[in-house]
Parts: structure tokens; sequence; C-alpha cells
């Protein structure tokens, strides 16, 4: 694979105009520096339009000559320099892959370019922002977690899968799921359910649930990586399927939604790809507990953390609709979160047979 | 007055023989009269109790019964036997008992007590005579053989000290006396700032010697040019406290124009005690940098400590003693040693700083009717009395201060930088121990210095070259130096001055190393007992950037050198080794070293600067490599002018931010210096 295709000339064009600013500036007796925005909360915006969460205009400039930045700025040129090479021998790698390519002694010190991953890792983010380019058009992917299966049929780099036939496990979702890896070759789905478990994901796929409702069921093991959210947001944006976002009844369960359907703060810069902003909250609803009679024994008593969580959430922008506020509110005043799982009180199944069909049927959803 | 105190003594048994006879009586007779005295004030008592019951009533059983038992066995002695046996105690015969007093409490300190006994008179000596003195001292041991062959002695043995000087010399009349009698001397009459105080140090060194060995103690001594040097062997007679020769005879030549020579031989224990006597040596060549010091020890080579500066001190004046530092008893015995006519005159010609007004404004106060003239006032202990709280409310002038002979800012740095020197060619057990008590001493291995300097010691930066920065054998140290003002406690003048040499070898996490001294002699023992630990315990050294654990010395690597000196130093003990606790001298010293914290603290904070400004270099040579290699790949472009270019804008980068920097710099360390200065103000 060492022809280069369109994104990766372009991404090594982007790669050597960052080198050559810098050698300008310090050709000018300058101290160089990269521009990078700022990923943080006050740099984030919710774009009410589309609503997303978006990357605001700040940026920081990253000086060479500074103590407090020199290091960031050398380890953001060795990271400039790995992706490089990985684009031109035309391999992917993952980023703790990276780590070790980059990872050296200093000289004849005792300092090491990186000492832990959690090094290397904001500096390649801040390495996409800076050159505008996406983590896969760097040839990086992260750790892989997460699997799906439905009336789908998809071509992943050639092999044609076709994911009714994918047993109990499932499909393994990749990292990189860009169009030029997966295709979608054609489906009979109605609708993508996004499960934040892998064990309740397991009672559907057992259950063949998505044979019965026709439909496509994806986990991602808790908060989804950026592979299942983009493929998500692919199948919502080609295959116009709406989207259904199952999870815990705890402010962790709406902070997984809510980057489904508008983006994260640390990836607010790809939320136009990564997130899905029709995306329906089908449950669990802090009213579940009335409406699908749950004893209160299968209750987890919400902690402090817990409760500041929720109510830090009462302020998000996206949060603001009556019915979110509502939601929220029950939850703090009730002190009580549930469990996925606190519904196979009721049976088994209760939750395929009984509980999504009679939600969707409902249309008892938030948005 | 020993023949008095013994005629008091012989008297006292008589009276006390008499005294249990009567004790009865006089107890019945006190309460008796208390009672009568106070209802004799009211109306007579309706009650006339007779006289003896009552009291009996009350005391009796301990007075008739509980001394029945006491005295009922057999007298052993009569009032006559017993006076038979008393008779006059030598002060040789004394302290040969009470050695420890005079600090021979054991062989290795003992060693140490000659040796600084012998050399406190030769410097004395020296600098009374205008002559830059040039010190020998020598210690042998007895065991090895001519060339310092053979076998050293393990722990106790036989030593000889030698101590020669080439001071004036001592005329052949003096020298029994001086070295054969305890308490005879030339210093303990006057005030004035010396060494030695009493009189008592090398007699009681010839007595140690002659009562361990059974050798006397021999000198050599030569008071000019073409006049003939003598030498004498002395023992003393310890029941009379008198010299008695035993050989005395002319030498036809002696390798010295004038000085005298002292031999001693001891029991010592060199084994134990050498550290003290290194330490000791050490540290009086640094206070007394006008001395040129050579220390031949056994089995090891000679040592030499140079002489750093070619002047003497300035000559420590005779004073006379100020009124407010007078007390009661020896005002009595001032005036019946007076020659003058009236009181006045007495106050004038025996005190410093009594004008012909100050004296009339004394006699006036004290208020005396009719005349009176000293010699009553030893007699009458009111007139005397009335004299002395009179003295004390009248306000006089501080004695003169001209009279004290500091080390001096100067001195004292150059002292420092001659004996750090020596200690670092000396090699690391000469001077790692910190604490020098003679318990824990034997205990305690010599710490390695060397080592743990390495593993601790900040690097004081080599470039650019600072004031006050000495770099010693390859080792740079700070040294700061302040002399304060003389001052007055008790009527006696003192001054302190306080150095301290940071940094160099000097391990970082131990506690500082205090030196101790007063008019010039290094106290080594009893230093938690010191007046001079307290103020500098308690003085604040964080304020200065050290680090300092509650009521400890402070952390770092440092020497602090705390002098007083003063006409008389007021020492706890005869054995001279720490000094008494006064307010004004521990303030005073406080004072000092808060002076001299402050040049350190600035010194400190310039060197963290420095090591910054170094670590950052450094750190970007560093990243430089790495990021033109980077782009060296990403470009294409040769590494070579990637890295030139960054070093230049490097160069121009570090120059701008070290200017700021050092602004920020003097900023805060005006603040810092402000801060204890109010202390100062508070006085």
């Amino acid at each position: 694979m060492a022809r280069l295709d369109a994104t990766s000339k372009k991404t090594t064009q982007k790669i050597e105009k960052l080198a050559e600013a810098v050698l300008k500036t310090v050709k000018g007796g300058k101290n160089p520096f990269v521009e990078i925005p700022i990923r943080s909360l006050a740099n984030v915006k919710f774009n009410e339009k589309r609503r997303l969460i978006e990357l605001g205009t700040q940026r920081q400039k990253r000086y060479f000559f500074n103590v407090s930045m020199a290091k960031k700025f050398m380890q953001t040129f060795l990271v400039s320099d790995a992706c490089k090479e990985l684009i031109d021998a035309g391999k992917t790698t993952s980023i703790r892959d990276l780590y070790y390519i980059t990872k050296h002694t200093i000289g004849d010190t005792k300092q090491n370019t990186f000492e832990e991953q959690d090094e290397s890792d904001p500096v390649i983010e801040d390495l996409e922002v800076a050159l505008d380019a996406l983590r896969e058009e760097l040839h990086l992917f992260a750790s892989r977690k997460g699997s799906m299966v439905g009336p789908v049929t998809i071509r992943d780099t050639g092999d044609t899968i076709d994911l009714r036939r994918m047993g109990s496990g499932g499909w393994a979702v990749p990292s990189i799921v860009e169009e030029n890896v997966i295709q979608f070759v054609r489906h009979e789905a109605k609708y993508v359910l996004l499960i934040e478990k892998d064990a309740v994901w397991t009672r559907f796929n057992e259950d063949k649930y998505w044979q019965r409702q026709k439909c496509i069921i994806l986990q991602g093991g808790g908060q989804p990586p950026r592979g299942v959210r983009r493929l998500v947001q692919r199948l919502h944006s080609e295959l116009k399927l709406p989207v259904y976002v199952l999870v815990d009844n705890d402010p962790w369960g709406f902070y997984i939604y809510s980057v489904m359907k508008q983006g994260s703060i640390n990836l607010a810069y790809e939320s136009m790809r990564m997130a899905v902003p029709s995306a329906r909250f089908i449950g669990l609803s802090s009213f579940d507990k009335l409406t699908y009679k749950l004893p209160s024994n299968v209750a987890i008593k919400m902690d402090d953390g817990d409760v500041a969580r929720a109510k830090q959430m009462l302020a998000y922008p996206w949060f603001q609709a009556k019915q979110w506020q509502e939601e929220i509110q029950e939850m703090v005043k009730s002190g009580q979160k549930f469990e996925l799982e606190a519904l196979s009180r009721r049976g088994i199944s209760f939750i395929t047979e009984e509980y999504l069909p009679r939600k969707l049927k409902d249309r008892d959803w938030l948005e | 007055m020993a023949a008095r105190k013994a005629a008091a003594k012989a008297k006292g048994p008589g009276k006390a023989k008499a005294a249990p006879a009567k004790a009865g009586t006089r107890q019945l007779e006190l309460v008796v009269v208390e009672p009568t005295a106070k209802k004799g004030g009211r109306a007579a008592p309706p009650r006339p109790p007779p006289r003896r019951p009552a009291p009996v009533a009350e005391v009796p059983p301990p007075v008739e019964e509980a001394p029945a038992p006491d005295r009922s066995p057999k007298r052993r002695a009569t009032a006559e036997q017993m006076a038979a046996k008393q008779r006059e105690i030598s002060i040789s015969e004394f302290f040969t008992k009470n050695r420890h007093l005079l600090g021979f409490d054991n062989p290795s300190k003992a060693l140490l007590t000659t040796i600084k006994e012998a050399v406190d008179n030769s410097l004395d000596a020296c600098e009374e005579a205008g002559i830059l003195p040039e010190l020998t001292i020598e210690v042998r041991d007895l065991a090895l053989d001519e060339k310092g062959e053979g076998d050293p002695t393990k722990g106790e043995g036989r030593f000889v000290v030698v101590i020669e000087d080439n001071g004036p010399g001592i005329v052949k009349a003096q020298v029994p006396k001086i070295f054969g009698k305890l308490l005879y001397g030339s210093k303990f009459h006057r005030l004035k700032q010396s060494r030695g105080q009493q009189g008592i140090g090398i007699s009681a060194a010839a007595m140690y010697g002659q009562l361990t060995t059974g050798q006397p103690i021999r000198v050599t001594s030569k008071v000019g040019k073409g006049k003939p040097a003598h030498h004498f062997e002395i023992q003393i007679d310890t029941r009379k406290n008198n010299p008695v020769v035993t050989k005395d005879e002319t030498l036809a030549g002696w390798h010295q124009e004038h000085g005298t020579r002292v031999e001693l031989e001891i029991v010592a224990n060199w084994q134990a005690g050498q550290r003290f006597v290194n330490r000791y040596v050490e540290h009086t060549a640094l206070s007394n940098p006008h001395c040129t010091l050579h220390y031949v020890r056994p089995r090891a080579e000679k040592l030499t400590f140079p002489r750093a500066a070619e002047e003497l001190p300035k000559e420590a004046v005779e004073i006379k003693p100020h009124p407010h530092g007078v007390e009661l008893g020896a005002l009595m015995l001032m005036a019946q040693d007076s020659k003058s006519h009236d009181v006045k005159g007495f106050l004038q010609t025996a005190f410093s700083r009594v004008s012909s007004g100050v004296a009339d404004e004394i006699v006036k106060r004290a208020g005396f009717k009719g005349r009176v003239r000293p010699r009553d006032l030893g007699e009458e202990r009111e007139l005397a009395e009335r004299l002395h709280k009179a003295i004390g409310e009248t306000r006089i002038m501080n004695p003169p201060t001209g009279c004290l002979s500091p080390i001096g800012d100067e001195l004292m740095k150059r002292g420092l930088v001659s004996f750090l020197e020596v200690i670092e060619s000396e090699g690391p057990e000469e001077n790692g121990d910190s604490q020098l008590d003679l318990d824990s001493a034997s205990k305690k291995k010599p710490s390695r210095k060397g080592k743990e300097a390495k593993a601790a010691a900040p690097e004081v930066p080599d470039a650019p070259p600072e004031e006050g920065v000495e770099k010693i054998k390859g080792h740079n140290y700070f040294i700061a130096t302040v002399t304060r003002p003389p001052k007055v406690y008790r009527g006696n003048p003192f001054q302190v001055e306080v150095g301290l040499a940071y940094g160099g070898s000097w391990p970082a996490d131990k506690p500082i190393e205090l030196f101790r001294f007063a008019n010039r002699v290094p106290l080594l023992f009893q230093r938690g007992a010191c007046g001079m630990t307290e103020a500098v315990v308690k003085t604040d050294w964080r304020n200065y950037l050290l680090s300092q654990p509650k009521g400890s010395l402070p952390v770092g690597p440092m020497a602090l050198i705390v002098h007083i000196a003063s006409v008389w130093v007021p020492f706890t003990s005869e054995a001279k080794e720490a000094v008494a606790h006064y307010p004004e001298i521990t303030k005073e010293i406080q004072l000092a070293a808060q002076e001299c914290g402050r040049k350190l603290a600035a010194h400190i904070r310039k060197k963290k600067h420095a090591d910054y400004q170094a670590q950052r270099r450094s750190i970007f040579e560093l990243y430089i490599e790495e990021v033109a290699e980077a782009i060296h790949k990403i470009t294409g472009r040769a590494k070579d002018p990637i890295k030139r270019d960054f070093l230049k804008v490097a160069t121009k980068v570090t120059e701008a931010e070290l200017e700021e920097r050092d602004g920020a710099l003097a900023e805060a360390s005006k603040k810092t210096a402000r801060r204890p200065r109010r202390n100062d103000e508070d006085e």
C-alpha cells in the first residue's frame, strides 16, 4: 500500500507545512511555535442550530523557548515525524504503538521523550486539531472495543461480511470505519440501537431481537469509542436510519447519550463526524421505575458524585428541554439510579420482549 | 583568703557544737515572743496562759522527743579531736581532687585542655608583646620510637605535648611560679579582653601531668637576642601550691630568637581525643588569622595553617570596671582598697565613665550624712548598699568599647578561606563530625563528608564570579561576615561577630556546623548549654532560605561562626565551655546572624536563578537536537543548519528572559530583606 491516496498526500503536506513554518520563524530569529486550538470546556460551544458541540476559535501558541512548553513542542514534532513516516509507508498503527515508536532517551540524560502513554495521547489530539486532520488520516487508531450485528451487509477492507451471521460475539467494530475502509453493501434495517453495555447487548443478540425488529444493534462497552460513534453516525447519515440509545438510568448513562447526540468536549472538533443530533434516548428513564413497576430494592443509591454530576447536567445547554429537566430532576429527587439489568427482575427477557417494544410503540423516548 | 576561710571553718564546728544545746530554748523563745508581741498590741488577753505550756503544746514533740533518739548515740568525737583534723586546703590539692572543674575529666579531654591552655597563653603573650605569633603544636606518642615507627598506643597511654611559640619569652625568675603555682598570673586582676582569665590553666596542666606520669613540666624560654635561653623542669608541691624546680640550666644556643617552649608528659587518649584536638587546632587557626600554626601529630603529615593576615589584631586595652556592672561585695572591697579621700574621688578613680558631675549625682542620690570616707563604705554594709543603689539609679554612659579586639569582617573572611583550604586538603575524617560531645563522641563514627557532599551539596556555580564567593580546592563557598558594634551587658563591653561559609563540600542534608568562639578561643563542648547556640536556634533561618526544624539548628551546607569578644566573657563554668544566656548577648548574636542571613539569602536566590538558567539552557540544547532531527526528517532539509538557527534564537531568547527575571528577583530580594529589619527597629 505504498501508493499514496489523495487524503494521505494532503495530510503529509499539512505536516510539512507545519515544519516549514517553524523553520521560517527560527530563521527570522523568532521563538517558534505551533498554534493549537484549545480543547477545553472554555473553548467549546453548543451550536443550537446544528445541535452539536463545536470547538471555539481560541488558539494557544505552543512556543519552543519556554520552559513549560518546550517539551510538548518537541513531542509534537516527534509525533508529526512518526505520523508522516506511517503515512509514507502506508501503515496504520495504534496510539500505544506510536508511543513506543516515539519514546527514546534524550541525549545522555535520564530523560525520555515520553514517560507515559498519557503524555503522547494528548499530543496526538493536539496534532489532529493543529493540522485539522483526523486521527484516521494520521494513520492512527485508538484501542478498539464494541460489537455490532444486524440485517446489514458490509465490506470491510475488501471482505464482504453479512452481519446477520456473526454468531454470539458479533462483528468487532474497528477503530477506523471511514468510507475507504468500510462500505455498506445492502441492508433491511429500520433503525440503529446503541446499547451501553456488552452484557445487555448479548441478551439482545441471543434473543435475536435484531431479527424480529429489523434493526442493527451495537455496543461500545460503556462510553463508545470513536469507531463505534463514527459508524453509528454513518449508519444514520448514509442509510438514513434513526438512532436509539439504551443506557443505564444514571448520570453516566445520560452522558453517554449526550456524547452520542452532540459530541464530546475533548473531541469537539470531530462532532460533525461523530454526533447524531437526532439520536433518541429510549431508556432507562427515571420514570420507567413507575411505568414498569421496578421495585425499589433494585435501585442503587446515588452517591454525592452522582448528584453533583446530575446537577451539572441540568445546566448543559443541550439538556434545557423541559422533558430533560424533568428527567434529570426526577433522578436527583429520588436519589436512585437503575442499571439496565434491573429490568431482568421482571423476567430474563423482559427487556427485549416487553420493555423495548412497548417503549418504541408508545414513542416513549426523549430527544 | 584561704587562711581566713580555714579559720572560719575551724570556728564553725565549735559553734555548731554549742548550738544543739541551745536549740530547744531558742525555738521556744521564738514561739513565745511572737504571740506576746501580737497580743501586746491588743487589749490584755483575759486568759493568762502559762507561758511555757502553751508553746509546748504546739511545738514540743519535734523539739523534746524527736531529737532525743538522735542524741542517744555516743558522741564519736569531741570538738577538740575534730579540730585536730581541720587544716588548710591548698588550691592545688583542691584541684587535684576536682580536676574535672578545669577540663581534665578524662584522658582524651585532658589532652585537649593541656594543649588549649598552653596555646591560649602563647597567643595572649604574643599579642600583648606585639609579635605575630607562630606556634608549633606537637603531640608525640611515647609508644612510637624516634622515627615514629612502632605500634601506636591504643586508648590511654603516655603522650608528650609540646607547644612552642615565638613570643616574648618569660623572665627567668617568673618561670617557676607561672608553671608551678596555681592561680598565679597577670590576667585575673585586670579588665581586658584576653584568652586566659584566671591563671590556673597551664599550672593545672602541669599538675595533671605530674599526677598521671610523675614527670615535671619542662619549659624552655628565651627573652631576646643575646639573652641566654633557660631550661627548667618544674614540679608542683601540691600541698603548698608552690613550684619546686628540679632542673635549671642555661642553654648555650636555642633555635629561636625569643619564645617559649613547654613540654608536658601526660596520660592521654589520642585515639579518642584526636578529633577534638584537630578541631581545636583548625578553629584556632580560623579565629586567629594573624597566627601561623604548625601541627605535628603521631603518624600523620605535619599540617601548617599559614597566617592569612600580616597585621596583629587591634590591641585590647585594659579598662576600669563600669559602675553598673559592680556588685555590692565587690564595691565594698574596692572601697576598702581605695586611696581616695572621699567617695566622689573613689568613684572617679575606680570606675570608668564616672565624670565629676556623675559622681556628684551619685553621691547626692546616696544622701550620705556627714563626711563619708571610702574606707567607711568598706566597713559599713548599709552605707555601701546606699551607694550601690544610687549607682544603679544614675544614668551613666556605657563603658568604653575601644578596649575590645574583634577579629573583624575582613580578617574573619580570610581566616575562613585559609581554614577551608587546609580542611579541604585534609580529607574527610578531619572535619566530618558535627557534634562534639565527649559522651557521644566515642560512639560516633566520623561521617564521610566527601561522599555526602557529592550526594547532596548544591554546586555554587563557577561563573560569573560573584562577590563573596571563594573558590577553594575546586569547591565554591559563599562567605559572609558581620561584626556588630560593641554593646554592654552588666557593665561589661562585648562585641559579637558572625561569619558563615555556605556551599562547597558541606553536606546539604545535615544541620549546619556551628563554631563558637569566645575571645578567639574555640568552644568545643557543651554546645547545647551555650547561649550562642540558643541565639542561633532562635533566629528564624527560614527567612534566609534554609530549612530549620523547630527548636534546632538550621539544615544546610553551611558553617556558622559566632565569636564573642569581651573583657569578661560570662562562661557557665571554669572549664570555659559555654557562654551564659544573657539576653543582651543573645540579642546581639541574633542581629548579627540575621544580617549574615540576609546576605546569604541574596546569594542563594542568585544561585537558584543561575541554576535555573543552566538547567534551562541544557533543556533547550537537548530538545533542539530532537526537534531538529524531526524537522529534518519531515522536510528533508539538512539537520545542522536547522540546529544552528535554533541555537541562535536560544541565546537571544534566553538573554532577554534573563533580564526580565533578574528584575523580578531583585524585587523579591527587597521584600524578604525588609522583613527581618523590622526587628532591628524594635530596639
